[in-house]
């Protein structure tokens, strides 16, 4: 490992830690720590709902497909960017203006109920902890790659800075990761990218013309086909991408740490122009890499593609740019695990204990308490988890995590807002019927069973041929969610007025109080 | 703290801002807007991989090399950004009328 790379790391972490020491101060209530008191600007937001948003995988993992497979590749930042005008449309005003910390805050602001809550809390556990095992076995080969330190160890010290980051700085430190690791990722892909254009001469057309002869996939590799060949498949992978983010529990409770439903709205144009500008240079990364590195020596770096950033980097800029955009990847992983056990700790603290234990009776002091306790909690389950699934191939655990958000949370979050006669059965059997569809698919598909030994974790012909079944499992969620809502004859139309008027006036009692 | 704070003594009357006719025309006109926008943009990048998937007419070369498939990307990178506009500034002006509403009520004497 050279100088310049020990430097930038170094940074990083230093950085990192000054901003969670300052952050440590400001965080006394459990508003501080869930929603950094409510008080981000739209900008400040926006830059960290970015930083929250583009984990490795799309840094990394989008580079890599785009340089191994053309389009097909980039499907996945179309997918990821349309998805936030589901997130601006449908959900994020009314949660900001109806939920407090969590997704079953906004769902229990129409039925009280514990068993709702239990649930939302429970699919949110579920989401966060498959996300995180993602995102820390891919942290851990990454670094291992990087630094030539043992996978265990790497898997360490990401969990051990994710945890110092949440427990002493709470949603504050980790917005402020999150903001700075947007600045530095969106820096470093504009240099790589303007490097790439400069080798093509500042044409966009001459750079697609030399890339019909570069890899051996020849005029194809413009064109979709290369990976996926089947078409129900990349129907269903893309439904799960547009509808899944909307349902992501650490996207969700970005919007819980502005003011207002406007922030809130202006966080989202800002998040929607910086993650949109970042997929279209996710071409110029990809492309590059194809053309400048070659498809042999990124899949002998990396047999998916996860090196086809970094390798770019090295051969246009040096060991200084490669150094960069290592460091960039590594603070990439932080800004993400750590927005990922503050959304899995406020399920397990403030719904599963402070108000379905403690049905709410719980001080201030306990609830800060709880938090730093789910925290540490979250992330050693997920760190263990992590360091047991080194070998599984995990993107399958990221597809499964949007599945599940789009089939579980996205159902019931638009029932609770737009359908009056939803009720709380229809509730839980939505979410319900969404978790459990989507995880019993995963577990027949091809992610699971292959007939030849070693490429899934199982060796057996698969059930359904679907890797990502999210084409089934969203309808079987809104249906989930009807059945269950007439199966049972509970109607309570005045608390629906009242869901209604706070979500679409965002009023509360100061406003009718002057 | 934010909003969370309930001073004593003031409770909204939910039915009565409910039943205002001005409230009922908003969020109809708000949810005709939100989920007729939302059909269209779902359409048309749903689109995108039936095409591609069972048709090859976004395989032909639109210019130099650069072939129709992308072209069709770039304009749902561009319909993303400039519906996401869209929705501020409606939006801006649906707060507006909330703004109304919620004087109307209190005009109207909603105190309890």
């Amino acid at each position: 490992m050279s100088f310049t790379a020990i430097f930038f790391f170094v940074g990083i972490v230093g950085l990192t830690l000054v901003i969670t020491w300052w952050a440590s101060k400001r965080t006394s209530s459990a508003s501080d720590f869930y929603t950094a008191g409510g008080g981000l600007t739209g900008w400040q937001n926006g830059l960290a709902i970015a930083g929250d948003y583009l984990s490795a995988a799309s840094f990394l993992g989008i580079a890599g497909a785009v340089a191994l497979f053309g389009f097909d590749g980039f499907f996945f930042s179309i997918g990821y960017l349309v998805a936030y005008l589901v997130v601006l449309y449908i959900v994020a005003e009314p949660l900001r203006n109806l939920g407090k910390f969590t997704l079953a805050d906004m769902i229990t602001a129409r039925f009280d109920n514990a068993k709702v809550r239990g649930t939302a809390a429970l699919s949110t556990i579920t989401i966060v902890l498959f996300y995180m095992i993602a995102q820390l076995v891919g942290a851990g080969a990454l670094i291992q790659l990087l630094l030539g330190i043992d996978y265990w160890i790497a898997v360490l010290i990401v969990g051990f800075m994710m945890t110092t980051y949440v427990l002493f700085g709470g949603m504050t430190a980790t917005s402020w990761v999150q903001i700075i690791k947007a600045c530095l990722l969106m820096l470093g892909t504009v240099i790589i990218s303007f490097l790439v254009l400069k080798e093509f001469g500042f044409s966009i057309s001459t750079m697609f013309k030399e890339m019909t002869t570069v890899t051996d996939s020849g005029a194809a590799y413009l064109n979709p086909g290369l990976k996926y060949t089947n078409g129900l498949d990349t129907i269903s992978m893309l439904i799960a991408l547009v509808l899944g983010t909307a349902g992501l529990p650490h996207i969700l409770m970005r919007f819980f740490t502005v003011k207002d439903a406007k922030t809130a709205r202006s966080s989202v144009i800002w998040a929607t122009w910086i993650v949109g500008i970042f997929y279209v240079l996710t071409i110029f990364l990809g492309f590059g890499a194809a053309a400048f590195v070659g498809k042999e020596d990124i899949i002998a770096a990396n047999a998916a593609g996860n090196m086809a950033a970094p390798l770019l980097a090295e051969a246009l800029g040096g060991d200084i740019l490669f150094s960069f955009v290592c460091a960039v990847a590594f603070a990439t992983i932080l800004a993400v695990v750590a927005g990922l056990v503050l959304s899995g700790a406020s399920a397990l603290s403030h719904d599963i204990y402070g108000q379905i234990i403690k049905k709410g009776k719980i001080t201030e002091k306990e609830q800060v308490l709880a938090a730093r306790i789910g925290s540490i909690t979250i992330a050693v389950i997920s760190i263990l988890l992590a360091l047991g699934a080194q070998t599984l191939n995990v993107a399958f655990l990221v597809s499964l995590a949007f599945c599940i958000a789009g089939s579980a949370n996205l159902p019931v979050i638009i029932y609770t807002i737009y359908w009056k006669r939803f009720n709380t059965a229809g509730a839980v059997t939505a979410m319900l019927t969404g978790l459990i569809s989507a995880l019993v698919l995963v577990a027949m598909s091809p992610n699971v069973w292959n007939p030849v030994e070693g490429k899934a974790i199982f060796v057996g012909d698969p059930l359904i041929m679907l890797t990502n079944p999210a084409i089934i499992s969203v309808p079987l969620g809104f249906l989930g969610g009807f059945f269950g809502t007439l199966l049972s004859k509970e109607t309570d139309d005045a608390k629906y007025r009242e869901v209604d008027v706070k979500a679409n006036t965002g009023i509360s009692v100061q406003d009718v109080s002057h | 703290m934010g909003n969370n704070q309930a001073k004593k003594g003031i409770v909204i009357d939910y039915d009565t801002i409910a039943n205002q006719e001005s409230f009922k025309s908003l969020v109809r006109r708000k949810n005709s807007f939100l989920w007729s926008m939302t059909a269209i943009f779902l359409s048309a990048y749903m689109l995108l991989p039936i095409l591609t998937s069972y048709t090859t007419i976004l395989h032909q070369k639109a210019f130099g090399e650069i072939t129709f498939v992308w072209i069709y990307a770039a304009g749902l990178f561009i319909m993303t950004w400039g519906l996401c506009h869209l929705y501020v500034a409606k939006a801006n002006s649906f707060d507006r009328e909330a703004k109304a509403i919620i004087a109307e009520y209190e005009n109207g004497g909603g105190r309890r």
